[in-house]
């Protein structure tokens, strides 16, 4: 009995130096050696070369010309990485049809020239809170807004939008999505809004 | 659906199939003290950890020593985790300065950890220290799964041996699952996770001016190493709260189905190791099969129903399968298989919010669990439940061809029976009788995420999880002393109290004397013991939990076709 | 060695509703709602409890003046089901005790001859004990059980075995062994008492046919626990739906709680499973076999390997001549003639097998005896029979006999046919050599026969995944012969006991189980070591002892019959098990729909059976529960339908028709009693 204490009490001191220290700490010494970009947190910067954020963690949008990303139930504002999360609504929740109620009206209401359907992605919240996409659908959507706000022609937003849908890896793993930040990173890139940027900068 | 949906599920599984013999016979070797190729590396560390410990090697044990030996290490691991947890504001690497665990919630993770639960009533990314998730949470993501392997071993032992006391040393299993095993695969997997731009390291939170000017704290830490050993050993506690669905532990569609082979990977590969332990790999093929069958039906009728979407959503006019909860870059296809898969097996991992599947399809997940987890299942502990399930099925039908049940020519009689009887009574024990509590206590009721049958939905699902160190939740119920203690309580028993008898059935299996085949005798190893293995596995499962099931997750369905919400 | 007849088996049926065993049986199953009795049986326990507390409940709403049809309802269908289950075993236990009664007729009070030193003395028989010496003379009763240690007699145990032609005991060798409460027929023996009064084998044999020392065999044991295990399952599945169903806003009544959890534990299987225990015994009874307990009948169907003696179990015991070899200077007519002499009285087989080869070898069925010819019949003693007239005297017998008989006679023994009696033995025939005065005539070859359909029988055995093994004296040639003809698997050739004993051990080292049959005190340690061993009751006690069966007809091939029997009280088990927890499949969406009809009128899409009302629901479950019992308390008695084949042929086959059958069984069932209710007004 005492004697599988006694072993229990080193082995337990063993494998956390092994398994809590050491297999951590390589790993991180061999990741940062191979992939240091990945390993460091996918950081992406703008055009200014300052870092706007991780290209796989999504962010809260709401200026007209830029494409908004999904409704976040993470953190009291959204996409707060430090507070990840869904809404957990039950789909016979009140406050779930609700919610995607005043969503669709909010949405109608931000783009009036939208012709499409709207995509459901759009108006329901991620299970993360911080989902960096939206389907090509939700991002089709918000085109006729988008080009207006910036005063660019449809059929250029939409090829733009084309070239950043990311298609299913393999042809079959996961969704054919775009990535909001990335998305609008290259608009800046290809159709800056003058002025704007500076003015939010500050 | 999509066929891209059904060919990623066909994907997945084909991979799974593709690795079961390899890894099973390697883990055959491994556990059986044979040299493997990884022996001139691991076997002076092996020799060295023993020295340290003071174990000796060549010692087997009788099963209650075994168990002995199980509990006291648990205990020690218990202690060492509460106690990290509870001053974990004074120890290294905690750049956020995060303080101290409340002493419920450092006991229920505490718990939580040591069974492999891994159920996560705190955010990680806003608790935990990187101390705490390496030395505290990561460690013990090893040690865990190690203990759930070492008893599924020695239960194989029981099994396959004949007329003898002993069933392994526990010390030895345990050390060689996570050093010949789960380490080398961790190593490659990490970098892997790293590849596909899942974060290691040990920078403090990064606060970045995002594009529209707002600020962003942005987590970081050591995930990725910690990331794979979650999934290898089904133990499914995630760096951060939203787990497999945060896009920093799973960036990518391919990291989805990485991670989602390391859930499946171990508890396949354990029934080709038990087929080569027991020398008839029809025999581990045969629970494979059984197993395969219920995961299979079990992602249709999960896929079905979330891509077929809420009709309570579709009447406000957007049409779609059910994106609540769900992230885009994986879709419901691959969340519907994440989930299936998650509670399949002990792992609880989740890459999106099960509280905000459909009725039926969060349906899926609950009755996985509430079967066992037997189908594939946690790592050892799935296959040590489906070998209680064997004796059951053995001993029910082997009755029917006319000859007292014979379990690979050992008769299966009333010691047997009866701690295979005291492992199945464990779930119904643990899972109906405090949800029955919480269902009208109030202080329970007030943490619920929802109302209505869902609720109920809920407390079940909390305590199916708990039970089965499962550890998904229905993320919409809030953590209160009540909840901390009671799921505290239901992982410590959902564990012990059904590794024990199932190491006391190994004990009584292994001093029986095997009786030859014939063709009068029943056989484990064909298509209808498999159907039978099914039937038996369905019907103890459905008639435990229809009448508490039906009133949760069947009824709301109901309602929901009726445009009730609640 | 001709005198050993044996009948073909002759069941003694009975007709599964007996009047005279239904009339007590049902008395029966009311006093056994006695609760200590039933608490041996907790699924029947629950169910007794159960309709108890329904009982006070309804008293309650009676006292209130509240509305109680449907509480009456369900409490008097609860009783009725404890009623049925009761009833089952009761009428198990009828059919023993029935038999037990016939046995104790036989039972009379007698008085014995015991034997002090010269003297004899006049006692009751009840007041022997072990050890006693006892004569008994032609026409007296045996008093009690015993070894012969001294003469030879003819005995009618026709009221142990039923079976009326005479059979021999003698002293010494492996026929000494006499049952009390049997009858002298001829001549006078003394018997050593074996067994104290109320130990005989006539007492045990009414305690074990009326289930007096009945105790639950292992696999009865383990089938228990199971089902004990389910029903606390259901307990907590049940006990939890009454928070669950406050939670959901309609609080369910105790009664309808209990209806459902009767519905759901497994009475069936719990109700009939001793009636299948005690019918399983009752039924080797009916083949005059007595097995000692249970677990001898169950331990029957887990045989591997079958040892089975030539004699009289693979080939017919008596035997055929087939050839008559004359001694030097004797026409092949004569000696026909002189053996048609020897065996024209003698009614045995052999003896009628000689007469027909002495016609077709052209002896005149008028060549009759003169007048005046006596008949000495074969007895125990001289070994040997035939017949005296005009001064001739005939005699055939086994060789030794007949050559020290010509020998006292005065005559040569020395004779040629030594040689030809080695050869027919050797060949695994009888040589009987035939006399006439002092002369040695020829010797009769009797010849082992065959007995009838035994291939079909060892490909049946085969089929269950049994083997046979046929034990022999004979040399291996022959051995290899018969065996071969006959279809057994293998044999033992030159069997002796040692050799015989190392077999058993040996298969059992391989694993399998061993069932063998024997008679002889040699075999008592082989009996004693395989794990079915069955003694003819013509056999010594010590045989008899080791054995766990005693076969009353001292037939050995009832060996399968009893194999089968074991098996089939298994496999009902099984298959009633199955067809019990399939059956809660019904039950539920029965009765679930119904019970929250109120709070969820949605659930009514469960209600597939679309059973009229709520209460109709519940009550249509509830009395299917308890008349699926009654149905099936013919199968319990009579076991299910059983052919030899593999296992996984037969897995199949049960698992279709209970497994799949149990599940839509009751679907049909409560939706034809929710209509009769419906009709008949009842809810």
């Amino acid at each position: 009995m005492l004697k599988h204490f006694g072993i229990a009490l080193r082995l337990t001191v063993v494998s956390i130096a092994i398994f809590g220290f050491v297999y951590p700490f390589a790993m991180t010494g061999l990741s940062q050696a191979v992939f240091p970009y990945q390993a460091g947190g996918v950081f992406v910067k703008d055009a200014h070369g300052s870092i706007v954020g991780s290209e796989i963690i999504g962010q809260s949008w709401h200026e007209p010309y830029y494409f908004h990303g999904r409704p976040s139930a993470a953190g009291k504002n959204g996409y707060d990485p430090t507070s990840t999360g869904g809404t957990n609504l039950a789909p016979t929740s009140k406050k779930l049809i609700d919610a995607t109620k005043s969503a669709i009206a909010a949405l109608k209401k931000e783009n009036p020239d939208a012709t499409l359907s709207v995509p459901m992605d759009l108006v329901t919240s991620s299970a993360s809170g911080i989902d960096p996409d939206i389907s090509p659908a939700a991002a089709y959507y918000q085109v006729p807004r988008v080009a207006k706000a910036r005063g660019i022609s449809v059929r250029k937003l939409t090829t733009l939008v084309q070239g950043a849908v990311r298609e299913r890896t393999w042809r079959f793993l996961g969704e054919p999505r775009v990535n909001v930040l990335a998305l609008n990173l290259a608009l800046d890139r290809v159709a800056p809004v003058s002025g704007v940027r500076a003015h939010l900068r500050r | 659906m999509t066929t891209a949906g059904w060919l990623q599920f066909a994907a997945f599984f084909i991979i799974i199939i593709a690795l079961t013999k390899p890894l099973g016979s390697y883990m055959a070797r491994v556990f059986e003290g044979e040299r493997t190729w990884l022996s001139p590396v691991f076997a002076p560390v092996e020799r060295f950890i023993y020295r340290l410990s003071g174990v000796r090697a060549d010692e087997e044990m009788p099963w209650h020593v075994y168990a002995l030996a199980m509990l006291a290490f648990s205990a020690v691991s218990l202690a060492w985790i509460y106690l990290v947890l509870r001053t974990q504001q004074w120890l290294p690497f905690n750049p956020q300065h995060f303080p101290n665990l409340a002493p419920d919630l450092a006991w229920n993770t505490a718990i939580s950890f040591t069974t492999n639960t891994n159920w996560q009533f705190y955010s990680g990314e806003s608790t935990m220290s990187y101390f705490s998730q390496m030395a505290a949470l990561a460690w013990h993501n090893f040690v865990s799964a190690g203990v759930g392997i070492a008893i599924s071993v020695a239960v194989i032992r029981g099994v396959a041996r004949t007329t003898t006391k002993t069933i392994g040393n526990f010390w030895v299993d345990l050390t060689r699952c996570c050093l010949y095993l789960l380490l080398p695969i961790c190593v490659i997997g990490t970098l892997v996770l790293v590849m596909q731009g899942v974060p290691q390291n040990f920078n403090a939170y990064h606060t970045v001016k995002t594009v529209e000017g707002a600020a962003q704290t942005i987590t970081g830490g050591p995930m990725a190493s910690q990331e794979v050993i979650k999934e290898l050993g089904t133990n499914g506690g995630g760096f951060v709260n939203a787990n497999s669905a945060s896009p920093n532990e799973n960036p990518t569609p391919f990291s989805n189905l990485f991670e989602m082979v390391m859930i499946f990977l171990i508890g396949a590969s354990l029934t080709y190791m038990y087929g080569k332990m027991v020398k008839d790999t029809r025999q581990g093929w045969a629970i494979f099969a059984a197993m395969a069958i219920v995961f299979v039906a079990g992602f249709c009728i999960a896929y079905a129903f979330e891509g077929a979407g809420n009709p309570l959503i579709h009447q406000l006019g957007v049409n779609g399968p059910n994106m609540e909860g769900k992230e885009c870059r994986l879709g419901v296809g691959a969340s519907a298989l994440f989930a299936t898969v998650t509670t399949d097996t002990s792992c609880g991992a989740a890459n999106s919010s099960h509280d905000s599947f459909m009725p039926l399809g969060g349906l899926v997940p609950l009755v996985n669990m509430q079967l066992g987890e037997v189908i594939f299942g946690g790592v050892g502990s799935g296959l040590y439940g489906m070998i209680v399930f064997v004796v059951l099925t053995v001993f029910i039908a082997g009755l029917m061809v006319g000859r007292t049940p014979e379990f690979l020519g050992k008769k299966i009689e009333k010691r047997e029976v009866q701690f295979a009887i005291l492992a199945i009574l464990v779930t119904p024990v643990l899972v109906l009788i405090p949800s029955a509590i919480a269902s009208v206590k109030h202080d329970a009721l007030a943490t619920l995420g929802n109302a209505g049958p869902h609720g109920l939905s809920e407390i079940l699902y909390a305590f199916s999880s708990t039970n089965a160190n499962n550890g998904s939740a229905f993320g919409g119920l809030g953590s209160n002393f009540f909840w901390n203690i009671a799921t505290g309580v239901n992982m410590f028993f959902g564990r012990f109290a059904v590794a024990i008898p199932a190491l006391a059935l190994a004990g009584a299996l292994a001093g029986k004397k095997a009786v030859a085949p014939g063709i009068g005798t029943f056989t484990t190893n064909s298509t209808i013991f498999v159907v039978l293995l099914v039937g038996t596995i369905l019907i103890v499962g459905a008639l435990t939990f229809f009448p508490a099931d039906a009133l949760g997750p069947i009824v709301e369905h109901l309602l929901m076709l009726q445009g009730k919400t609640f | 060695m001709l005198a050993q007849r044996r009948l073909e088996r002759r069941p003694k049926s009975r007709p599964l509703l007996d009047r005279a065993i239904l009339g007590p049986a049902i008395l029966d199953s009311f006093k056994k709602l006695n609760p200590r009795a039933m608490a041996r049986n907790p699924v029947m326990f629950i169910v007794e409890v159960g309709a108890a507390v329904t009982t006070l409940f309804l008293i309650r709403d009676l006292a209130r003046h509240a509305p109680a049809g449907f509480d009456f309802a369900i409490s008097a269908w609860l009783w009725f089901t404890v009623l049925f289950a009761n009833l089952a075993e009761a009428m198990a236990e009828g059919r023993g005790k029935a038999q037990a009664d016939a046995l104790r007729r036989t039972k009379t009070e007698t008085t014995a001859r015991k034997v002090d030193g010269d003297r004899f003395t006049i006692v009751a028989a009840n007041s022997l004990r072990k050890g006693d010496i006892v004569r008994i003379d032609a026409g007296e009763i045996i008093p009690a059980d015993g070894d012969v240690i001294a003469g030879a007699a003819t005995v009618d145990e026709s009221a142990i075995t039923g079976e009326s032609a005479p059979v021999v005991r003698e002293s010494g060798g492996d026929r000494s062994a006499v049952t009390g409460g049997t009858r002298v027929l001829s001549d006078s023996i003394t018997v050593r008492v074996t067994a104290n009064p109320g130990e005989s084998f006539l007492d045990r044999m009414i305690a074990l046919v009326e289930g007096a020392q009945r105790q639950k065999t292992p696999n009865e044991i383990a089938l228990s626990i199971l089902l004990s295990g389910l029903t606390i399952v259901f307990l907590i599945a049940v006990a939890t739906l009454l928070p669950f169903s406050i939670y959901s806003g309609e609080r369910q009544t105790v009664t309808v709680l209990i209806a459902l959890l009767v519905c759901l534990i497994p009475t069936t299987i719990g109700g009939l499973l001793s009636a299948i225990g005690i019918a399983g015994m009752d039924r080797v009874m009916q083949r005059n076999v007595l097995a000692m307990s249970g677990r001898a009948v169950e331990a029957a169907g887990d045989v591997d390997t079958l040892l089975l003696d030539k004699t009289g179990t693979i080939t017919l015991g008596a035997r055929q001549a087939v050839e008559f070899i004359t001694a030097e200077g004797i026409e092949q007519l004569e000696a026909s003639r002189i053996a048609f002499y020897s065996s024209l009285s003698d009614e045995t087989p052999e003896g009628r097998s000689i007469v027909a080869l002495a016609e077709r070898n052209g002896v005149s069925k008028e060549d009759a005896l003169p007048d005046g010819a006596t008949f000495v019949p074969f007895s125990a003693y001289t070994r040997m029979s035939g017949v005296d007239f005009g001064g001739t005297s005939i005699r055939k017998g086994a060789p030794d006999s007949i050559l020290a008989w010509v020998r006292e006679n005065g005559g040569d023994a020395q004779t040629n046919l030594a040689p030809d009696v080695e050869r027919i033995a050797r060949a695994g025939g009888t040589p009987l050599l035939l006399a006439r005065n002092t002369q040695i005539v020829g010797v009769i070859h009797l010849k082992d026969i065959l007995k009838p359909n035994m291939r079909d029988r060892f490909a049946r055995l085969r089929a269950m995944g049994i083997r046979t093994v046929m034990i022999t004296g004979d040399n291996p040639l022959t051995a290899a012969a018969i065996a071969g003809e006959s279809g057994v698997d293998d044999f033992l050739a030159e069997a002796t006991p040692e050799t015989k004993m190392d077999l058993i051990k040996r298969e059992q080292q391989a694993g399998r189980l061993v069932a063998m049959t024997g008679d002889g005190t040699n075999d008592a340690p082989a009996l004693a070591q395989a794990d079915v061993g069955v003694a003819m009751n013509s056999g010594t006690q010590a045989a008899k002892e080791a054995a766990n069966m005693v076969d009353l007809d001292s037939d050995p091939t009832k060996l399968i019959e009893v194999v089968e029997i074991g098996k089939q009280l298994l496999m009902t088990r099984g298959a009633l098990t199955t067809f019990s927890i399939a059956n809660d499949v019904a039950k539920y969406f029965a009765i679930l729909p119904a019970m929250f009809a109120a709070a969820y009128p949605a659930m009514n899409a469960l209600n597939i059976m679309r059973l009229s009302t709520p209460q109709s629901a519940i009550l249509s479950a509830i009395i299917f529960n308890a008349l699926i019992i009654v149905a099936l308390i013919p199968l319990a008695l009579r076991g299910v339908d059983y052919k030899p084949r593999g296992a996984n042929a037969v897995l199949r086959k049960n698992v279709l028709l209970y497994g799949l059958g149990g599940i839509i069984v009751p679907f049909i069932g409560i939706k034809i009693i929710d209509v009769i209710l419906a009709v008949l007004h009842l809810t």
